[in-house]
């Protein structure tokens, strides 16, 4: 429950964390809505000599819905994506998968670039946007780069992210078509057993583009290019989802913890697939 | 021992000024250092919600937030709410509806409702489920908490509507 002492800054733009990331190396963190980062440092999981509150830097807590894009700023919060009625139009996946996260007070807080950049698999938005085929940009030292969510993660808690970058924005193409956010969980606010992200169209009775990432089913989240590929071009009948489901089998490696047992985890994995998919299906 | 910080927040109304060490949670902040000792401490996880206050209209987990978080901001507590002398609808309903026992959740659970009813006056029983999902409870089995914030709603949205006030909707909806 207590924190280790820390030296607290709050910034007030990011030249002015960049200067304390870049003084304190790998002893300085930053800190968003703080609910994955204190509760880590409650149990001394964490150690932050430095801890550097965003709160204040300006420019990252904005939502722009364009017609091809949509960026949305490290700081929004959860509730900020529940709220906001043109992000839901544009990309209703964002609002379902956000309601499926922690709970009221904890999506008061938590942000969108946090639960991206946190590392931990059982985070729902890295798999989400993993299927968005988001972007996320970090700025560091040297200058912004862009990093597509399908390469970030490395391992559990490992990204593409230096320790000196902190990200700024998440940009996503606009989807299209049906979406659904599928999550087996054992109860409100617990990282998911097994969760679906999937954003299909359709052409006719045919299945025309699908992209599926799992999450909290590898020690990374894990977007699954041959289970969309088995999908391509069927009606998404019981054979295709089948095919789907075992496709994605092949790419996810769950590890047994609390939430069951390794067998039970690729069950369940099947079985959360099936429903996204015909979820976003119906919604095409 | 890292340096202290000079901390300002404005609790229930009131202006507090001290200094206090980064590492200082806002729960102690009130409970220890303000000796406002509603809002409580019932696990080390950031899942119970005994500790939620509200801030700058935010509920928040106030063991999930360091007081230098909140400095500058407006920190309202189950003892801003109302008092035995000016009981708010909420507590009046809870205490009319059994939606206490032992008590202990009952600040953080009252505090949150504030601010669910702010957002969404006529929730069903589904959304109060949900929307009240971060604060849990060992004694009441939660029956008798959805009766007292429905009853609560009813309450204010009746006094609302005598004085015309309009009020402010917004949508909160259960995903599951």
């Amino acid at each position: 429950m207590i924190p280790a002492a820390f030296e607290y800054y709050r910034p007030q733009d990011m030249a002015g964390v960049l200067a304390i990331l870049e003084e304190h190396g790998d002893d300085a963190r930053v800190m968003a809505g703080g609910h994955s980062l204190i509760p880590m440092m409650k149990l001394r999981m964490a150690d932050v000599p430095h801890l550097i509150d965003l709160q204040d830097v300006g420019g990252m807590s904005d939502i722009d819905v364009g017609t091809d894009s949509i960026t949305i700023g490290a700081l929004v919060t959860q509730s900020d994506i529940i709220d906001h009625a043109g992000l839901a139009a544009a990309a209703p996946i964002l609002r379902e998968a956000a309601l499926q996260i922690a709970d009221p007070q904890v999506r008061y807080m938590g942000t969108v670039g946090g639960n991206v950049a946190n590392g931990d698999p059982g985070n729902d938005m890295p798999g989400l946007m993993q299927c968005l085929d988001a972007t996320f940009t970090v700025v560091g030292a040297d200058g912004t780069r862009d990093i597509p969510a399908r390469e970030f993660y490395e391992a559990a808690y490992m990204t593409a992210r230096e320790d000196d970058e902190v990200l700024t924005t998440v940009t996503i193409p606009t989807p299209k078509g049906g979406w659904a956010y599928e999550k087996q969980k054992r109860k409100i606010g617990d990282y998911a057993t097994a969760a679906a992200a999937v954003q299909i169209t359709k052409d006719g009775d045919t299945c025309s583009s699908v992209s599926i990432a799992m999450t909290n089913l590898s020690d990374t989240p894990i977007y699954s290019e041959a289970a969309g590929a088995a999908l391509v071009s069927t009606t998404v009948d019981d054979a295709a989802l089948k095919a789907a489901m075992a496709a994605m089998l092949e790419d996810i490696d769950p590890t047994e913890d609390n939430r069951g047992p390794v067998a039970f985890k690729k069950h369940v994995a099947g079985v959360i697939l099936r429903r996204a998919i015909e979820r976003a299906w119906s919604r095409a | 021992m890292s340096n202290k910080l000079h901390i300002k927040l404005n609790v229930n109304g009131k202006d507090e000024e001290f200094l206090a060490e980064p590492r200082e949670l806002l729960i102690y902040t009130l409970r220890e250092r303000l000796n406002i000792t509603g809002p409580h401490i019932g696990c080390e996880t950031s899942h119970c919600g005994a500790c939620t206050v509200t801030i700058d209209g935010k509920s928040v987990k106030a063991c999930t937030m360091f007081a230098a978080q909140a400095s500058g901001k407006s920190v309202t507590t189950i003892e801003g709410i109302g008092g035995p002398d000016n009981l708010h609808p909420l507590q009046e309903a809870f205490k009319e509806h059994h939606g206490l026992q032992c008590g202990y959740c009952t600040p953080g659970m009252i505090t949150r409702a504030t601010k669910l009813l702010e957002e969404n006056p006529n929730p069903t029983e589904e959304e109060i489920r949900f929307g009240m999902a971060g604060n849990i409870c060992r004694c009441t089995g939660y029956q008798n908490i959805v009766k007292s914030i429905q009853a609560a709603a009813t309450e204010m949205n009746a006094a609302a509507s005598s004085t015309s006030e309009a009020v402010g909707s917004k949508e909160v909806e259960a995903a599951e």
